[in-house]
């Protein structure tokens, strides 16, 4: 397959973030196209046709969500732009809005041409701050171009862009949390339904797209959903970024087509594992997906595959384990972070995932017994399908597969106090 | 410290464009927190106040969004406060001993201000979005990666 660069053709080029230079490069062509040649729902078909999937971590499919956008509502439709980035590992919709911002406003106006939106809102994480300084120049810019405001592009069609910043919290970026938080409340999530594309941002109809699934409309609209169709696989279209990290030799944000092998990415692009070592352990889609064992290098990384083994694609944020790795550890520092996020409004998530964190405290400090290793398991069938939202089944997801896959290591840990990983690498393995 | 908080005029200004981003007032909310502490350092109960009273809401309501944010701060920290990223990535790539150094390098805990109040440290369970830096930390809003002991001292130093 000969590499596509689509949303990352830019990365690295200083230049493109200025608008001048980006409109010589073809910026905002795709816009003016959909403008002059479509109609709205020709759009819409377009994006259904090119099998783009939500890139946030869901994987919905994006066209058929901006069809549940009630045609005849007297309310204005609203455009959230989940920028909150948070999930562990996961850092690639700040290359795009850091190198290629003007990408993404694009993106923003094909989708909000489309299901006929006015305002829009890109929620970005408080942490990011030169990426909002880099996002925010870049609106201003093409407000003065003329390409957001009253007539975008020269076109009868108004539509206003505004940055929002969160502050810290990552349950904002769930979708629900999100809205609450535009609306100037803590980021607690809301019962679904109604869902957001019914009763959304103040009491309105809105759609809710990640940073990179709005990036990828441009080429769409300029090369045709079929073309995007068939870069990936069957229900998974085009091109995703991926951002690699943990214990490799190069980590960094690369563009795969949608089904290509873990291998790939590992070893050709990412330069193979640290110092030489074994492959012991891949998260394919931030820590909130089910880890996966070095057998499973060969999978292709696309939401279905993914599924059907029982984890998922989810953000894209592929982190590498090596041999050397205490899985013990491994899992206490990502039940750290669920602890820390969840937002506590259901018992089962704010108690779970505080519980389950002490517990494997207790063992990594080599206070633990045999019998805690029960405990969490049995904690862990509470935990899922309980709760308003999605974190909590993330956080089951990764406690489920690390003591299924690496059950031996919790057991031996919570057994002699020490670990396993440390033992065998000391020649020191009790028996 | 004054008992009354208020807006410079210059942030005045870009409050009242603000609010006509949102069909509400309330919206407004963290981008008020933000210019607050932006202004100030961090969020003292008279702008608490305050901002209860641009946005026509209940201090409560104003309580409770900054008691569940964690980037807004109740109290001062120092003048360069530094955050270690304590995620799963940055942990793979050695963040333990960047906080071995940093606490030898500071002398004070994490959380409290070195003497000349100049420097405060801590580590946060959350990943920054930034791993393919890692180990990284985030000082004076910024991004700094790839650490090393010689990194940090450079780091310290620029701002001593
Ligand atoms: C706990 C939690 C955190 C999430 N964080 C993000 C995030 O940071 N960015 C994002 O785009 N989606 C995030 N999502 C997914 C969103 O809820 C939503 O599915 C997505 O923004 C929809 O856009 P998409 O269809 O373009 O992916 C999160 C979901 C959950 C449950
Ligand atoms: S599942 Fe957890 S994070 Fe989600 S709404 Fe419930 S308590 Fe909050
Ligand atoms: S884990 Fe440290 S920046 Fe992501």
């Amino acid at each position: 397959m000969p590499i596509v660069k689509i949303l990352s053709e830019f990365f690295g080029n200083e230049q493109a973030r200025d608008l001048q230079w980006r409109l010589k490069h073809g910026g905002y062509e795709a816009a003016r196209k959909a403008f002059r040649e479509m109609q709205p729902d020709e759009v819409t078909q377009e994006v259904i046709k090119a099998n783009l999937r939500g890139l946030g971590g869901a994987g919905f499919p994006t066209g058929r969500k901006w069809t549940f956008v009630p045609k005849d509502s007297d309310k204005p439709t609203y455009l959230a732009v989940n920028c909150d980035e948070a999930e562990p590992g996961t850092f690639k919709d700040r290359y795009i809005v850091e190198w290629d911002p003007h990408r993404l406003i694009e993106g923003i106006i094909i989708c909000s041409y489309a299901v006929a939106i006015h305002t829009a809102y890109v929620y970005i994480r408080g942490e990011y701050v030169r990426p909002y300084e880099r996002l925010q120049k870049a609106i201003d810019e093409a407000y003065e171009a003329g390409i957001l405001g009253k007539n975008v592009l020269g076109n009868n069609f108004q539509l206003d862009v505004f940055t929002h910043r969160g502050a810290g919290a990552y349950i904002c970026g769930e979708e629900t949390g999100l809205l609450e938080s535009l609306e100037g409340k803590k980021g607690w999530p809301r019962l679904k339904p109604p869902f957001p594309a019914l009763v959304g941002a103040f009491g309105c109809p809105t759609v809710i797209n990640n940073v990179e699934t709005l990036s990828h409309l441009p080429k769409i609209i300029e090369k045709g959903g079929q073309w995007f169709a068939d870069l990936g696989v069957e229900r998974s279209g085009g091109t995703r970024l991926f951002a690699l990290s943990g214990c490799v030799n190069k980590p960094g944000v690369y563009e795969l087509p949608a089904g290509t092998p873990f291998r790939e990415l590992i070893y050709e692009h990412g330069g193979g594992i640290l110092d030489g070592k074994e492959l012991k352990a891949i998260i394919p889609g931030g820590t909130s997906a089910a880890v996966l064992s070095a057998d499973q290098v060969d999978l292709p990384m696309d939401f279905d595959t993914l599924a059907k083994v029982k984890s998922m694609a989810g953000s894209g944020a592929v982190i590498i384990m090596d041999e050397d790795v205490c899985m013990v550890k491994a899992l206490h520092n990502i039940q750290n972070f669920f602890a820390h996020e969840s937002c506590g409004q259901c018992t089962p998530c704010r108690e779970g995932t505080s519980w389950v964190y002490r517990i494997l405290s207790r063992i990594v400090e080599g206070k633990g017994s045999p019998s805690d290793v029960e405990t969490l398991r049995g904690l862990n069938q509470n935990m899922s399908g309980t709760s308003i939202c999605a974190l909590c089944e993330g956080a089951s997801m990764a406690l489920g597969s690390f003591l299924e896959k690496f059950g031996d290591e919790f057991d031996y840990y919570a057994k002699y106090g020490r670990s396993y990983v440390e033992d065998a690498r000391k020649g020191a393995v009790a028996v | 410290m004054s008992s009354s908080f208020e807006f410079t005029s210059e942030n005045q200004k870009k409050f009242q464009e603000i609010l006509k981003r949102y069909p509400t007032k309330r919206a407004a909310m963290l981008p008020a927190m933000h210019m607050a502490q932006a202004q100030h350092g961090f969020i003292p109960p008279e702008a608490e106040e305050y901002i209860a009273g641009l946005l026509d809401v209940p201090i409560i309501d104003v309580r409770e969004v900054l008691s569940f944010y964690s980037l807004f701060l109740q109290e001062a920290k120092g003048k360069h406060h530094i955050k270690v990223c304590g995620s799963l990535s940055c942990w793979l790539r050695g963040s333990g001993e960047i906080r071995e150094y940093l606490l030898e390098k500071l002398g004070v805990d994490e959380g409290e201000l070195t003497e000349d109040g100049k420097f405060s440290w801590e580590t946060v369970p959350d990943c920054l979005g930034a791993c393919e830096l890692a180990p990284m930390l985030q000082v004076d809003g910024y991004f700094e990666g790839c650490l090393t002991r010689e990194k940090i001292d450079e780091i310290v130093k620029e701002r001593t």
